[in-house]
Parts: structure tokens; sequence; C-alpha cells
């Protein structure tokens, strides 16, 4: 009597959560764990062809990011890289001020590693957002003190796609002083929106693996040369003794990959998923009920939409969608196991009716015209149903 | 303690010893309980009956630490000792076993003694009142800080005259209750929550064998929701043994109800249904109740009267070991049994996505009754439909 299982086809659209991994990722790791996979740091001729990845993969870094090789270190990810930044970097710079700044929409990776500091005695400034979920730049400027020592930022939001202004904020920043240490968290940025850390004068950049069909357990930070910052994962001295432990060859080997292909067709890609976002958006708005959150130009990244449904639980809608084979997120995925309501909506001043009844779709180079043509379609059948119960 | 020296348990039962002339089955049943286990962990284990007392023998290495705990989950156990078995070469050599064995077991302490010697092989030279003087006299030559009490001693040394000579001073609480299969088979209404579980526990201790129905409501209720269940099931297995549960699709129904019936009697019309459909697979699988984890005024749908009308649809008995409990109580045997870090993950289960602000605390019978009327275009279809489509899923 067990329930038959219906094959549905499958429509991804939680790609800010996690990517698939590409076939070349899967090829090179699957080389290095199963060939080259000795120890980078052993001294015999293995060794070396298993550093040679790491090696090159700094390198190729270095030149998608326009630094230098020894600025790139590999972590675990984009949480530890944020942790790392954030609180190595408040850490190491605490004798000159003790004040930092962060935003109320940062991921909680950020967010917490702001709350550890906090505790331990520093000031901390929470900068608003509009709402569009743009970070007040002119709160920016007025939050700036001679006892600021580190500003953290988000290239993009993960919740709603807002591209922040960086540049901008660079500018205010370093020009207030050259002192002041700027952390990026480009975790949901890098390699779909163009991000340079000279031009915008970033010290300190967090970018994970498998937000780009890298592995997962994979990412690194940018720290420019002569930042001071305190490791925080000590031990075998690895990656010059700032971050021990032995190297992920071939986490780091599918990450280079993964981030070389990001590179090659940023562009095309960034151009194609507007385009397709741009009738997702048209479509949604047809249907009854729907309120979009971000921004819908070009400040908004293609790869998100982010759209309330009112009278409907967001949770409920998603596994409806699921039902039918297409997975979404509510809010934020990372939070989404929490009770607690999205942060960056909140902050945003979305309706509070609506705080609770929103979906994040997110996109990437796989995603077709026809399966979000699929998803409008399942969209209307559902919330029909859904409306019809919604709670007396 | 040197817990590598003990290669034998003594089982010991309470309420099985008084059940006349079918203690036997009992005694089968709990060796067959045990046998069930100790197959879920490492290491070869030998249970054996003889002349009326149960043993466990570890025929190969085994995790002390995990073989008390797994025996600590088998209702019927009311004590686990763990037995020092030596060869007998003699009274003068038992004398020195028995000194070895109380330092070893650190029990030479400045403490009150007793022994309570038994001879299984009458030829023994010594009767058990020789043996427990001789015996006595040798410890407390040995250890003067020692002292004999007969009545209340604080540690009871045991030593049992079989073919071997089995010592043990060590009794380790088991579970009590009954085991499993010795009295008959009950379904129980699982949820995700923390009080169906413990009610689980606790019906199937007094030796019922159960199964469990959980009633799903996609898209309402999540994946994880039902994952959460079957977690929660497998949990209950590890003391109720092996059990099937019944996943039914509750959410045309619930819909059903939510159109056609006043919203603040929803859930108690949604629990009357669920009774009906746990009630149809209890009886087709030869169950002989229903459980719930129900206790009086714990909220709406659990009033004196709410209870009443429940109870209505029902012809089977339905047993409510928590119904005088507090929550606080509940939650304390939860943590007990290991149930409620799983209890308390934060999905929605099914009575809690369309529940009303202000749910009737007084239904009345005649008027619910009346509702339901409001049904018969399509329920009885429906209800056959959940029946149909359940899924059934083997826990444990």
């Amino acid at each position: 009597m067990n329930k038959p299982i219906i094959e549905k086809p499958e429509i991804y659209l939680d790609n800010a959560a996690t990517t698939k991994a590409l076939e070349e990722v899967v090829k090179i790791v699957s080389r290095v764990m199963l060939v080259d996979y000795a120890n980078p740091s052993s001294l015999h001729r293995k060794g070396m062809e298993s550093e040679y990845y790491v090696k090159e993969a700094r390198a190729v870094f270095a030149k998608l990011l326009k630094v230098l090789d020894k600025e790139i270190f590999f972590t675990s990810g984009g949480t530890e890289s944020d942790n790392w930044a954030i609180i190595g970097a408040a850490l190491a710079n605490q004798r000159r001020g003790m004040h930092i700044i962060t935003s109320k929409i940062e991921h909680p990776a950020v967010l917490e590693a702001f709350e550890v500091l906090a505790q331990k005695g520093f000031q901390v400034t929470y900068l608003d957002c509009d709402k569009q979920g743009l970070i007040s730049m002119s709160q920016l400027r007025e939050s700036l003190t001679d006892d600021t020592i580190l500003v953290s930022m988000m290239a993009v939001n993960n919740e709603v796609g807002t591209i922040q202004p960086i540049l901008e904020a660079g500018k205010i920043i370093k020009s207030y002083s050259k002192e002041i240490l700027f952390h990026v968290d480009a975790v949901q940025g890098f390699a779909k929106v163009p991000i340079y850390p000279k031009q915008c004068e970033i010290d300190l950049l967090s970018v994970s693996a498998h937000k780009i069909h890298g592995p997962k357990g994979v990412g690194l930070l940018y720290i420019r040369d002569r930042v001071k910052i305190h490791p925080l994962i000590v031990g075998g001295g690895q990656q010059r003794g700032y971050r021990s432990g032995t190297d992920n060859v071939s986490g780091i080997a599918g990450f280079m990959v993964a981030a070389k292909i990001a590179y090659e067709s940023m562009q095309d890609n960034s151009k194609r998923i507007q385009e397709m976002k741009q009738y997702f958006v048209s479509e949604l708005s047809k249907i009854e009920g729907v309120t979009l959150n971000g921004k819908l130009d070009e400040q908004g990244i293609a790869y998100i939409v982010s759209a309330s449904f009112a009278g409907v639980k967001s949770e409920v809608l998603l596994h409806a969608l699921e039902d039918q084979g297409i997975y979404v997120s509510s809010g934020s995925a990372c939070a989404s196991n929490k009770p607690s309501l999205s942060g960056t909506l909140r902050a945003m001043g979305v309706d509070k009716n609506l705080l609770d009844s929103t979906i994040r779709f997110s996109f990437s180079k796989f995603t077709t015209t026809q399966e979000l043509d699929i998803t409008i379609c399942q969209l209307q059948s559902i919330l029909s149903i859904l409306r019809k119960y919604s709670k007396k | 303690m040197v817990i590598d020296m003990f290669r034998t348990f003594l089982i010991k039962y309470a309420e099985i010893g008084v059940k006349g002339k079918n203690r036997y089955l009992f005694e089968d049943a709990l060796v067959g309980r045990i046998r069930h286990a100790l197959k879920k962990i490492d290491g070869d284990y030998k249970v054996r009956k003889v002349q009326g007392r149960i043993f466990v023998d570890t025929l190969s290495d085994y995790d002390y630490d995990e073989l008390i705990k797994t025996l600590q989950k088998v209702f019927g156990i009311s004590g686990i000792c763990p037995v020092l078995v030596v060869e007998d070469l003699g009274f003068e050599d038992l004398g020195k076993q028995v000194c070895d064995f109380m330092e070893a077991n650190q029990l030479d302490q400045q403490i009150t003694f007793k022994v309570c010697a038994r001879r299984a092989r009458k030829n023994y030279p010594l009767d058990s009142m020789e043996l427990n003087r001789e015996l006595g006299g040798i410890i407390l030559n040995k250890f003067p800080q020692m002292k004999v009490d007969v009545h209340n001693p604080k540690v009871e040394l045991t030593v049992e005259i079989r073919e071997q000579i089995y010592l043990y001073a060590t009794i380790i609480k088991g579970p009590g209750g009954m085991p499993v299969g010795t009295n008959g088979k009950a379904m129980l209404l699982l949820s995700g929550g923390i009080d169906s579980p413990v009610a689980g526990y606790m019906i199937s201790k007094r030796g019922v064998k159960i199964d469990s129905v959980y009633f799903h409501a996609p898209p309402y209720t999540s994946e994880r929701a039902k994952q959460k269940v079957v977690d929660l099931a497998t949990i209950v297995s590890d003391y109720s043994g092996p059990m099937k549960l019944h996943v039914i699709n509750f959410t045309e129904i619930q819909m059903y109800i939510y159109e056609k019936c006043p919203h603040d009697e929803l859930t108690i019309i949604m629990r009357r249904y669920m009774m009906r459909i746990a009630q149809t697979i209890a009886k087709e699988t030869n169950c002989l109740g229903l459980i719930t984890g129900e206790s009086i005024g714990q909220v709406a749908s659990q009033t004196m009267q709410s209870l009443y009308a429940t109870d209505d649809v029902c012809e089977m008995p339905v047993y409510r070991p928590l119904i005088g409990f507090d929550k606080q109580d509940i939650v304390t045997i939860s943590e007990n049994i290991n149930t409620y870090e799983t209890s308390i993950l934060p999905f929605e289960d099914c009575c809690t996505v369309f529940v009303a602000k202000h749910p009737v605390t007084k239904p009345n019978i005649n008027v619910i009754r009346g509702h339901e009327k409001n049904l018969d275009d399509q329920i009885d279809e429906m209800v056959e439909r959940a029946l149909q489509t359940r899924e059934i899923m083997d826990i444990g």
C-alpha cells in the first residue's frame, strides 16, 4: 500500500542556498582525491604535485580578483571567511579603536561574529537599509568615528538580491581614514557581478565555492597585503600560519575550475538571466496579491527574486511547490530552519503580514524560461487553492 | 569497578514472578525481548533461562555501558546484576575469590554487608547458612573496617553455588514493567509533540505491543515534520520493539472540515475523524485499544468536555496514560526516554496549522454531531481514500 512515487521534473530555484556542481568540477575533485591525493605539505614529489593545484588556484583567483597571489587564503567556506575577517581583524586592531560597523541585513555569519565582538566590549553600529534593501550610505558616513576600525558590508543581499554600493562605501570609508578596514561579504556576488577589491578599496573579501557550482566546504578570504589579522585556526602552520589545517586540495581545485568557468561567461549569463528575471517578475506581478521585494532594475542581482504572497504562509507555499518538484526558499535558506522571521525583510520595512509570506526564487545558469513558465503556472493553481483555505 | 571482569549478567524481574501458571510465558517473552534488543548492538551474546533465572552471557568483546543501556530499555527487567563467574576449586579458594571480588569492586570500605549464599547445587559441602557464616568471617578477617548487618546492609554479596560459582553485589536498576508482547496490542496516535511518544512508552511498558498512526497534511506539514515523527517512532521502538507506522494523508479531510464546519470546532471534529480512522486501522490489525497523549485541560481539545466529544466516536477503549500528568512531569519522562530533543524541533504538525484563535473548550456532543452532518456528502469516501492511500512503514 506504499504511496507510488511519481517522477516529476525537478525545477531547482534555490541556487542562492547552494548550486549543483559542474561536471568539470566533479572531474577535477575526483582526480585530486584518487590520483593527486598527497598532502601538499609533504616533502616528496607527490606532495609537490598536490601543492601545485593549490598554487595554481591561488594564482587563478588572484588574477580573477586582480590582486596578488599572497593575498588569497583558502578557508572552509563563507562562514569561516566572514568569521575570520571580522573577528580576526577586530582583535588584531583593537588597540586602534573599539568601534565597528555593519548593517542590519547581513548574513548571520557576519551578524553573529559582530555579536561575539560586542560581548568582548566592542561597540557596534548597525546600518539601516531603505525599502529596497539598499544600505544607507549617508548613515555610514555619519557613523564613522576616530574609534572606528572595521566596516563590514555585503556585496549582494542573500534574501532579496539588492546589489550594495560597495564602490561608494569604499570611498566614504577610505576618505575618512585609510586605517579603517573594509570587509565585504561577497558570497552571493562573486562571479555574478564584477567585484575588484583594489578598485573598491576592500581590505577583506569573503567568497564561497558552492554558490557558483563548486564543492561545498571550501571558500576563500582575500586579505590585502599588510592588513593585520589574527588567525582563528592554528596548528600546522599552513598558509603561512594564517590558516592552519591541511589544504582542502580537491575542494580548492574544484573551486578554481568553478570560478574560471563562471568568470568566462559572467556577462553573458548575467544578461540572459536578467532578461529571464524581468520576464518572471512581470508574470509574477500579474498574479493577484503578489508584492516583489528588493530592486527590480540593474541594482537587483539577476539571480534572486523575492516575492510576498498575501494571505499565504511561505512554508506552506514552499511545500506545495515542492510537491510539484519546484524547490524554493522561504526568506533566507540559512535562516529557514529557525522560526525567526527574515532580518532583511524586516529591516526593509516589509508589511508585517507579508514577512511570513515571502518566497525566494534564485536562479542559476541552468535555469530555463520554460521552468519559470511552469513555476508561474503552478503558482497560479496552488495559490488559488491555498487562498481558498487561508486562515479565517 | 573493574567492568572487564563481568562476562555474565543476571537479569532480575519483578512482576513476572507473580503470574502463576503463565509465568513461563512471561519469562519466554522476556528472553525473546532481550535477544532482540541485543541484536542491535555489537558483540555476541547468549541469553539463557536456568531454573527460573535469566542470564546474559557475553561471548565476545562487548561495550559494558552499551550493554547495560540496552538492557535498561527492555521492559520486564527490574534489575541487572553484573556477575563474576569463578570455577569451584574448593572452599578455601572461594574465600579468596570473594575477597578479591570485594576489593576489585571497591566494596572493602567502611560499610556494612551481608553474605547471601544460595545453593543451587545441593551436593556442595557447606549449606547456605554455613556459607553465609564462614564467608562473612573470612571477609571480616580480611577487611576489619567492614561490619556485618543482616537486616539493612549497604552491600549484599550474593554467592550462588552452581556448576560454577556466581558472585554479585550490584543491582543496576532496570526499567521495570512487563515484557512487550505479553499484553496484546494497541494503536498509538503519534504526533510530533512531546506527549504522544511518552504515552506510547508508558503503555508499552505494561507489556503492550504498539503500532502507530500519524496524520500528515501536506503541504501544511512538511516532509521534515513527517521525518520527525519517524524519528520519534524509532526512539519509542527502542523500548516497544518493532512497530508499524501508518501515515495517513489527512489534508483533504482537514480542508473539507475547515470548509464545512464552524471554525472553532475544527480541532475537535478533526480529532473525531482521526480517532475514527485510527480505530478502523486498529480493528484491521487486531489492536485492543487506542493510545493518546492527552492530559486533562492541557489544551482546548483536552478538556473533559472535549475528551467526552472525542470518545463519542470510539468503540474501543482509549488509553490515556498521561491523563493526570502535569506538563513538566511529561517533559521529564520524555527527557529520560530521549524523545524530548526530537519532539521540540520546530516543525508544524497537523494540529497547529489551522487552529482557531478561540476554539471551543466545552463542545456539546449534539451540536458537534449536527455539524458533522454537513460533511455527509463526501466524508465517507474521503476517509476511505485516506485509509487506502496510507503509507505503512516498518520502524525499529
